[in-house]
């Protein structure tokens, strides 16, 4: 890729109605439009006031740990002979994930607007136990909407959520994953609306979240823009980060857009593209509108939304963010896929060179960093986001290793 | 004058108040849901919501999500709606309204949904997760006069932004008695009186009231405050709580009955 193409033309986005290009917006009922209103209003007042800035970066700082390390894995990218690979430790954060960047920022948010009260979905559970620390925080009442399916497979995550207060809402409409968790969640917002506010985990939902969401990730990218010219003394050549709705990816990506820098955002091909057991939207879907936003969406013919699968629950979402829509039609970014095997392989390889135990969902950026490590030239510098830690997929990763070791 | 300002002249006329009438198209399947929608028609439904079934309704409480996924069960896909609303529209003369969310219309295509809905004598759409923000590349080609985006105005809504809905509207506008999905309980029809009333300053469009409102003292009293009363999750609980029976259709078409007359009675001590 040629440095012009990387850098031209510059997405821009939102415009005043939350599009980012075709992509965005604000599909929702009425009942939710005044809410969303607000709090576009509410943010724009809110995030220019020095106070607020103040809170949240002592917040980020002495409450969830940032800045998070940008680390070296010498062992891993001379086990695999080229390029070296960076890993931005997004999984030392208070509760081992990126996700609480964007829960302090919108529960401090929603404290300034005077809500007592946050609702979220989760999928892997990460953003649920991040939203349930910052309600513990900030003294709020909290309800999370979880699908039975990943309450099942997250199960040390539901305990923690209830430690910190929260009331878990099982779902077990649909499949009882994160698409079902959201539109339950939506639906109780919809009677909710007048005290509650909503705390959206990715960069997906109607505007202003998407934009909201980025702004409160993108602290990632700003971290190790200034991490790695010290580090390597140069700008990486390639940034790596997961895709499900996307926020880590676009936390990361952000602060690189001006800069000649490529990026790759890799999605979860289950099973494989080919068997339809998959989540990997922007790979493999078709443009359409879910969840309050037009977007690529994994759906049939006739606009039904299709299921997504995945091994980590994170990724497992047939939607995906707005922006990185069009990031994917202007070139700005790549977007690819890494199967379930791969993704154990790379999580694998983590825990036994560099004695790190990565989420499942952050495995998928690594396993792909480890395909381009090992077809790249030497000096190439590369950049992953290690989203997670992995001990809440412990439980996963043993299952499959009991069934391989019979068969 | 088309067919729903026909609907709403003549009910004026004989001093009634319309029953708008909301079931998923194809639940339980095809041909009984042409039955039961039949079936209500003759039994004297005003404006007749026809459902497009949807994998992911998040305005909708339980009783839709599961007619809807009934629907979808039976192969309901929206070119069956149309064949559906085309014979229905040989059987009678009221206003049929497609409702839908966005994404089955965008998947058909907009254009095509507005011409095959047009020919097939349906008189307009109601999509409830497309607020007027989002709805100008729908209606971009489209004819108010034969084909209406019904609008939706909530318990949220300012009156300012009512005003603003209103202005772009067309048909009549269906007001969401309360914050919530489909079907939710604690109907308060003082309080939506009061909606009614902000709204009336900025509209001359009848305003038809939905959402919880599921017994015949309900229709009335939103009867006596409204231009019309919809009722939906009722009719969808009472298909799923007699799914195998017979005479299903016959059973929609006596309730139907029940709520019209309800709609007759709004100067009636009750």
């Amino acid at each position: 890729m040629s440095h012009e193409r990387l850098i031209q033309p510059r997405p821009e986005g939102p415009d005043a109605g939350g599009h980012f290009g075709p992509y965005g917006g604000r599909y929702i009922a009425e009942t939710l439009m005044p809410a969303v209103l607000e709090l576009e209003r509410a943010y724009k007042r809110i995030s220019k006031e020095p106070e607020f800035t103040t809170q949240l970066a002592d917040l980020l700082r002495n409450f969830a740990g940032r800045p998070t390390p940008l680390f070296h894995a010498r062992r891993l990218s001379r086990h695999l002979g080229g390029g070296e690979i960076y890993l931005k430790r997004e999984d030392l954060t208070h509760t081992g994930a990126h996700k609480i960047n964007n829960t302090l920022g919108q529960t401090l948010l929603a404290h300034w607007m005077g809500k007592k009260k946050i609702i979220a979905e989760t999928g892997a559970g990460q953003h649920g136990v991040a939203t349930a620390t910052a309600a513990a925080l900030f003294g709020m009442e909290c309800k999370i909407f979880m699908g039975v399916e990943d309450i099942e497979r997250q199960a040390p995550n539901v305990r923690r959520m209830e430690l910190l207060g929260a009331e878990v809402h099982p779902v077990d409409s649909g499949t009882g994953t994160l698409k079902d968790a959201m539109n339950e969640a939506l639906r109780y917002w919809v009677g909710a609306v007048e005290d509650t506010f909503y705390v959206i985990g990715s960069v997906a939902g109607p505007h202003p979240y998407p934009m909201l969401v980025r702004d409160f990730q993108k602290v990632i990218g700003e971290e190790a823009r200034e991490q790695i010219l010290a580090a390597a003394g140069r700008l990486p050549d390639l940034l790596i980060a997961c895709v499900g709705g996307g926020s880590n990816a676009m936390g990361l990506f952000y602060p690189f857009l001006d800069d000649p820098v490529e990026m790759v955002g890799v999605e979860a091909a289950g099973k494989g593209l080919s068997s339809g057991k998959h989540a990997a939207t922007l790979c493999s879907g078709s443009i359409g509108v879910l969840h309050g936003s037009k977007s690529y969406l994994l759906q049939d013919a006739d606009g039904q939304i299709t299921e997504a699968h995945s091994i980590s629950a994170g990724l497992d979402y047939p939607g995906v963010g707005p922006e990185h829509s069009l990031f994917k039609d202007l070139g700005r970014a790549r977007y690819v896929a890494v199967d379930d095997n791969a993704a154990l392989e790379a999580f694998h390889a983590l825990c036994a060179l560099e004695g790190i135990i990565p989420a499942l969902e952050s495995a998928h950026a690594l396993a792909y960093a480890m395909v381009e490590a090992k077809n790249g030239p030497a000096d190439r510098v590369i950049v992953v986001n290690l989203s997670g830690r992995g001990d809440k997929d412990l439980g996963i990763v043993s299952s499959v290793m009991e069934e391989k070791s019979r068969s | 004058m088309n067919r729903i300002e026909h609907t709403f002249a003549e009910l004026k006329h004989r001093e009634e108040k319309a029953l708008v009438g909301f079931v998923t198209a194809g639940d339980p399947d095809p041909e009984r849901s042409f039955q039961i929608v039949r079936s209500m028609c003759r039994a004297g439904l005003d404006i007749l919501e026809l459902g497009i079934p949807f994998s992911d309704p998040t305005a909708d409480g339980p009783v839709i999500q599961r007619s809807s996924a009934r629907a979808l069960k039976s192969k309901t896909r929206l070119s069956l709606i149309m064949e559906m609303t085309a014979r229905l529209r040989k059987e009678t003369g009221i206003p049929i309204i497609l409702f839908s969310y966005y994404n089955p219309i965008l998947a058909y295509g907009a254009d095509r949904f507005y011409e095959e809905a047009v020919a097939s004598g349906a008189d307009g759409a109601l999509v409830v997760d497309l607020p007027p923000e989002e709805s100008a590349e729908l209606i971009a080609g489209w004819d108010f006069a034969r084909f209406a985006l019904i609008r939706l105005i909530a318990p949220t809504t300012p009156q300012q932004r009512m005003k603003t809905i209103a202005d772009d509207a067309a048909g009549f506008l269906y007001l969401v008695s309360k914050t919530g999905v489909t079907g939710s309980a604690g109907l308060d029809t003082s309080l939506v009186g009061g909606q009614v009333d902000r709204l009336r300053e900025v509209t001359a469009l009848p305003i038809c009231v939905g959402f919880g409102v599921s017994t015949p003292e309900d229709v009335a009293a939103l009867s006596r405050i409204s231009d019309g009363v919809v009722i939906g999750s009722a009719f969808e609980r009472l298909i799923e709580e007699n799914i195998d029976s017979p005479d299903l259709p016959e059973m929609v078409g006596d309730q139907t009955r029940i709520y019209k007359k309800a709609t007759k009675s709004a100067d009636a001590d009750l």
